[in-house]
């Protein structure tokens, strides 16, 4: 971690970035966010496994956009999600540095997106063994006995958008739960309303998800939401040949290409 | 009623348990489930656990469930015929295990669902809930009831109040006549006083602050960057008031279903960016910072004007569930100090 305190007191110094996008250790043993506008304060920087949270998310925060220029404090999610938001235009290269951190918290130099993206294609977003498993049980239920599971573990949903606020892909001003005219979705956290907020919400990550289970970390309930995205991962990998994110690629979803498979049009 | 003090042996609370449920009343007490520990309707005091801080949800849903009916309609030939909410569906309650910050709580609600109008549902919901708390002998970090007028063996808001003593058997006090409505289900477990010390047995919560000094420092900041800073890392999610006993801001939706429908009351948070947004598209709380200082000023500064009582319980629910690490105590502190 020191190269990274190093390089983000320099970029303080220099007004290169008016704040540093961090973790440090927070209450109760936890590491939260750190927004870091003086060069002094770089000691507080800290990065260990429990950095779950998806820093990410703060990019397109209008009052973190207030403080200025910004430098993020990036492991291998936050990567993923700024190539994410990159290919989405909602970030441009010239609008933010980039401290990439190894799992052991050595500072990874990147020059540009591009090498960001080069460096992504070492690590294959795929859901690890033991979530496979779980989900290959999930996917081998019978129709009744998966309605029945997902009832059951959306039920404790209280619609805190915990899960939204958390993802940095959601980054919509106004969320399609949130249009009135017409309402799409029932605001009401009842079984429908909850079930079609987290069926809409899947949805809408289908290629998009970063896999960085920010969501389900969220979740005061600890709901397995996240087994919806994983299940569109595997979908999106199987289905369309998806390998990770990309600069380029634009939204799996909302992007035609003249190979695209079309044998489930009948 | 003074309070009537007894002791029920630790054999006796689940008898106690079943002549509750065998009154037909319904119980809801702290279940595990999953990594949290919350309310859920239960048959046998086997299902509950007594291994926890607080619930992660407040009790508040048995009183202000997070989406509830206020009336129905039917449209036809004639016209919209209403339908009155049936008051009658409403069934006796048992919240068991609730703990002292979590009685309190229910207070500072009933000032905010009565303060002008009587609300009929609202208030038919907490005259028939019971309140048996349980004194809490362990406490964490988060906690802070001491600092906000509780103590972890508080009698204030329960019925009924269990504390736990060294050898396993409980103290029982009898607070109000719904308490002693309990203990007339099976009066023969109520047994003499026991001499063992009550605050020997409860949780030690430091007392940091007193409310007042905070209502007086957050109106005296009111223009301070303390807020924006503070509120740096909130996400905007809602998890805070979800979580929080006192928290009850409602949204009113219609829902409809051809030609009939409901009008519901739903959770809503000051928390949320839409909350205040007006049609215009002009938002009075634009930014985290303003909706954060909008929660603080609500619960240490409105509420005590307005209804009398303060909106905080100290509870530590919303420092414990919150994805960023919003931890409320630690900032009313700093503004404590300001």
């Amino acid at each position: 971690m020191d190269n990274v305190k190093k390089r983000a007191a320099e970029l303080l110094k220099s007004e290169a970035v008016k704040v540093v996008i961090g973790y440090t250790m927070g209450t109760n043993g936890k590491p939260r966010a750190a927004f870091i506008q003086n060069a002094e304060d770089v000691d507080s920087l800290i990065f260990n496994a429990q950095c779950v949270q998806n820093l990410a998310v703060y990019l397109s925060k209008a009052e973190i956009k207030q403080l200025g220029k910004p430098a993020i404090v990036a492991p291998l999610n936050v990567l993923r999600a700024i190539i994410q938001l990159a290919s989405e235009m909602q970030i441009q290269e010239n609008e933010l540095i980039v401290l990439g951190v190894s799992p052991d918290g050595e500072l990874i130099d990147f020059q540009n997106f591009s090498a960001i993206e080069k460096y992504l294609e070492d690590f294959n977003m795929e859901v690890d063994a033991k979530e496979k498993e779980t989900l290959e049980k999930i996917s081998s239920m019978s129709l009744e006995e998966r309605w029945k599971f997902w009832n059951e573990e959306l039920a404790e949903c209280f619609k805190c958008y915990a899960c939204r606020a958390a993802c940095p892909m959601c980054y919509c001003h106004k969320c399609a739960v949130e249009q009135n005219k017409p309402q799409w979705i029932p605001v009401a956290a009842h079984r429908l309303g909850n079930l079609e907020w987290h069926i809409m919400r899947a949805m809408h990550l289908a290629g998009r998800c970063v896999n960085c289970d920010a969501c389900h970390e969220a979740c005061p309930k600890g709901i397995n939401l996240n087994f919806l995205t994983k299940l569109m991962l595997n979908d999106a990998q199987e289905e369309f040949g998806y390998t990770g994110v990309t600069l380029k690629e634009g939204n799996l979803l909302s992007t035609f290409k003249t190979n695209d498979q079309e044998n489930f049009i009948q | 009623m003074t309070i009537e003090k007894y002791l029920v042996k630790k054999a006796s609370l689940s008898t106690l348990f079943d002549k509750i449920k065998a009154s037909g009343k319904t119980i809801k007490a702290p279940v595990k489930k999953r990594h949290t520990t919350d309310f859920a309707a239960v048959g046998s005091l086997d299902e509950t656990t007594d291994d926890y801080i607080t619930t992660a949800q407040s009790a508040k849903s048995a009183v202000f469930p997070r989406v509830e009916k206020l009336f129905g309609y039917v449209k036809s030939k004639n016209g919209v015929e209403l339908v009155d909410y049936d008051l009658s569906t409403i069934p006796e309650t048992v919240l068991w295990g609730v703990r002292p910050c979590d009685a309190a709580g229910f207070d500072p609600l009933n000032a905010i669902f009565n303060w002008d109008i009587n609300d009929v549902i609202f208030s038919t919901r907490l005259a028939r809930t019971t309140i048996v708390g349980f004194a809490c002998a362990k406490a964490d970090s988060s906690c802070f009831c001491t600092s906000v007028g509780g103590n972890p063996g508080s009698t204030a808001g329960s019925d009924l109040l269990f504390t736990k003593l060294s050898n396993g058997d409980y103290l029982a006090e009898i607070i109000t006549e719904k308490g002693k409505a309990i203990q007339a289900l099976a009066p023969e477990l109520f047994e003499a006083a026991p001499s063992e010390e009550k605050e020997q047995n409860l949780a030690t919560v430091e007392q940091k602050f007193t409310r007042e000094e905070i209502k007086a420092k957050a109106e005296q900041y009111f223009e301070s960057d303390v807020w924006k800073e503070q509120a740096q890392r909130c996400i905007s999610c809602g998890t805070c008031a979800f979580v929080c006993p006192t928290c009850a801001c409602f949204d009113i939706q219609d829902e409809g279903h051809g030609k009939h429908g409901q009008r519901i009351r739903i959770w809503d948070s000051c928390g949320f960016s839409l909350f205040t947004q007006h049609t215009s598209g002009h938002n009075p709380r634009e930014t985290q910072g303003r909706r954060w200082r909008q929660r603080v000023m609500h619960k240490f500064s409105y509420m005590p004007d307005r209804q009398s009582v303060y909106g905080c319980v100290g509870c530590g629910r919303c420092s414990r569930a919150c994805p960023a690490d919003m931890n409320l105590l630690e900032h009313l502190q700093q503004i404590v100090k300001l």
